[in-house]
């Protein structure tokens, strides 16, 4: 019988845990972003009827949820592995050459994470707490009453210190994402000379294709509003 | 050739350690690095300064003695190398070299640059091993048929010669790639499959134990590995160690 803490104790169980959640939260980034893709076309009532679609809907309410959980684990067991890494190496070295063997972004992934975190935070704070438990205006369409979210996103990113923190934000989410894709494959011992080059170019380009599609929406309507 | 040595001073495991500074001169280009070093002892020996205490023995890049960080990177620049390997030329004359030793809570000074790296040793005896008799008739060495691609695999993980670099150069000070060769070296082969389970755990649960960091799969491990380990052997100990926490009974 080996001696064994597991699936939930050991250095490789917090890893394992980390890429799971972490797939699972850059799964819901697809949907998220699909979700606002009427904000770039103007296209008030499908964003509104998408929002309360999204905050109705049982199982997608169910899987919301496990959304919340994973976010949690993932920053907790980030943190947790962040403190044990560094006390893996009590004395610092006087001169260390990090850039010579890693990318800048596989070297600095706990403090883009708590940044992504910091960010997660006031976005939900800004939508998601004023969707659920604010006070948000609503409008007709077809005879019912829906919570006009649209309105309030874009007043939101008329402000030009919250379109640069979304777009900074951004681009921290996509070195975060570049190195988490693959990591997160490697982490599950899926690694192979014939898939893994593909799976971490996919992973770069999911990464910039999320952090830019992201990123466009404030600052389209940000230049929006300064044209019109 | 003459260079400026920024070296790590610690007079015990317990002594508060610093960088000294010394000028060392007529190094030739071939010097190896060592060499290097036994030249800057005999002078500081001349000046009645204590000489630098570092670990070296086969001067030829197979026993992973040679713990040094050398100007930031494990067994300095240069790839697929020992320090023992590292030659002078790899430097311009009148350069400031810094030299530590390899850090790690894990890996505790025992003076100078040298340091305690038995956490390998004890990773290895909780389960680096197949429990086969090796006394008495030799078995066959063909009787097992084992095909190539997995033997080649096995054998380079093999060649892995436990000297922590990996555990240096990784900013979290993980032991993750000398434990993945470990047990890849033997998970790849029939004889291995035996004991498979009980080893990943063990060895997982010895290196935790140890306080060895965790991995983040920044890869830095691989590009210092004197020996070429990969990626692929973490990779191979991650999924072992899956499937044996859920399976082992």
């Amino acid at each position: 019988m080996a001696a064994t803490r597991g699936l939930f104790g050991s250095s490789l169980a917090r890893k394992y845990w980390m890429a799971l959640t972490g797939l699972f939260l850059s799964s819901f980034l697809i949907i998220h972003l699909i979700g606002n893709m009427p904000i770039l076309f103007g296209d008030q009532e499908a964003f509104n009827l998408y929002a309360a679609f999204m905050t109705s809907f049982p199982p997608i309410k169910a899987v919301s949820y496990l959304l919340y959980g994973s976010i949690l684990l993932h920053a907790i067991d980030g943190i947790f592995l962040m403190r044990q890494n560094k006390v893996a190496r009590p004395e610092a070295y006087v001169s260390y050459n990090g850039k010579a063997n890693a990318t800048w972004a596989s070297r600095n992934m706990g403090l883009l994470g708590i940044f992504t975190l910091l960010f997660l935070i006031i976005h939900m704070r800004s939508f998601w707490y004023e969707m659920h438990f604010g006070h948000v205006p609503t409008m007709d369409i077809e005879g019912a009453q829906v919570k006009d979210l649209y309105t309030m996103t874009i007043e939101a990113f008329h402000q030009l210190w919250y379109v640069i923190l979304y777009v900074v934000c951004m681009i921290m989410l996509g070195f975060h994402l570049s190195h988490g894709m693959s990591s997160a494959f490697q982490t599950l011992g899926l690694n192979h000379p014939k898939y893994t080059p593909a799976i971490e170019k996919a992973g770069r380009y999911f990464a910039w294709i999320m952090a830019l599609g992201f990123a466009i929406i404030p600052a389209y309507v940000y230049l929006q509003h300064l044209t019109a | 050739m003459n260079f400026t040595i920024n070296v790590w001073r610690q007079s015990g495991p317990e002594a508060k350690g610093r960088i000294e500074t010394y000028p060392v001169s007529g190094i030739s280009d071939h010097m190896s690095f060592l060499e290097m070093i036994d030249v800057l002892n005999e002078q500081l020996i001349n000046q009645d300064i204590e000489p630098v205490v570092f670990d070296h023995d086969c001067r030829e890049g197979i026993c992973g003695s040679c713990s040094m960080f050398i100007n930031g990177e494990a067994h300095g620049p240069g790839r697929s190398i020992t320090t023992c390997q590292l030659h002078m030329r790899e430097f311009k004359d009148g350069e400031t070299i810094t030299i530590e030793p390899f850090r790690a809570k894990a890996f505790p000074i025992i003076k100078d640059l040298m340091v305690d790296r038995s956490s390998l040793d004890r990773i290895i005896q909780s389960g680096g091993f197949v429990s086969v008799n090796t006394a008495g008739k030799q078995p066959d060495a063909n009787a097992i048929p084992i095909e190539k691609a997995d033997a080649d695999a096995a054998f380079d993980a093999a060649t892995c010669i436990g000297c922590g670099a990996c555990v240096a150069t990784c900013k979290n000070a993980s032991a993750m790639l000398f434990v993945g060769a470990k047990v890849s070296q033997f998970a790849l082969l029939p004889q291995g499959k035996i004991e498979a389970e009980d080893r990943v755990l063990n060895m997982v649960n010895q290196m935790d134990l140890e306080g060895f960091g965790n991995c983040t799969n920044t890869g830095a491990c691989e590009v210092e590995c004197p020996k070429g380990i990969s990626l692929e052997t973490i990779a191979r100990m991650n999924r072992e160690f899956l499937s044996a926490s859920l399976s082992s009974k």
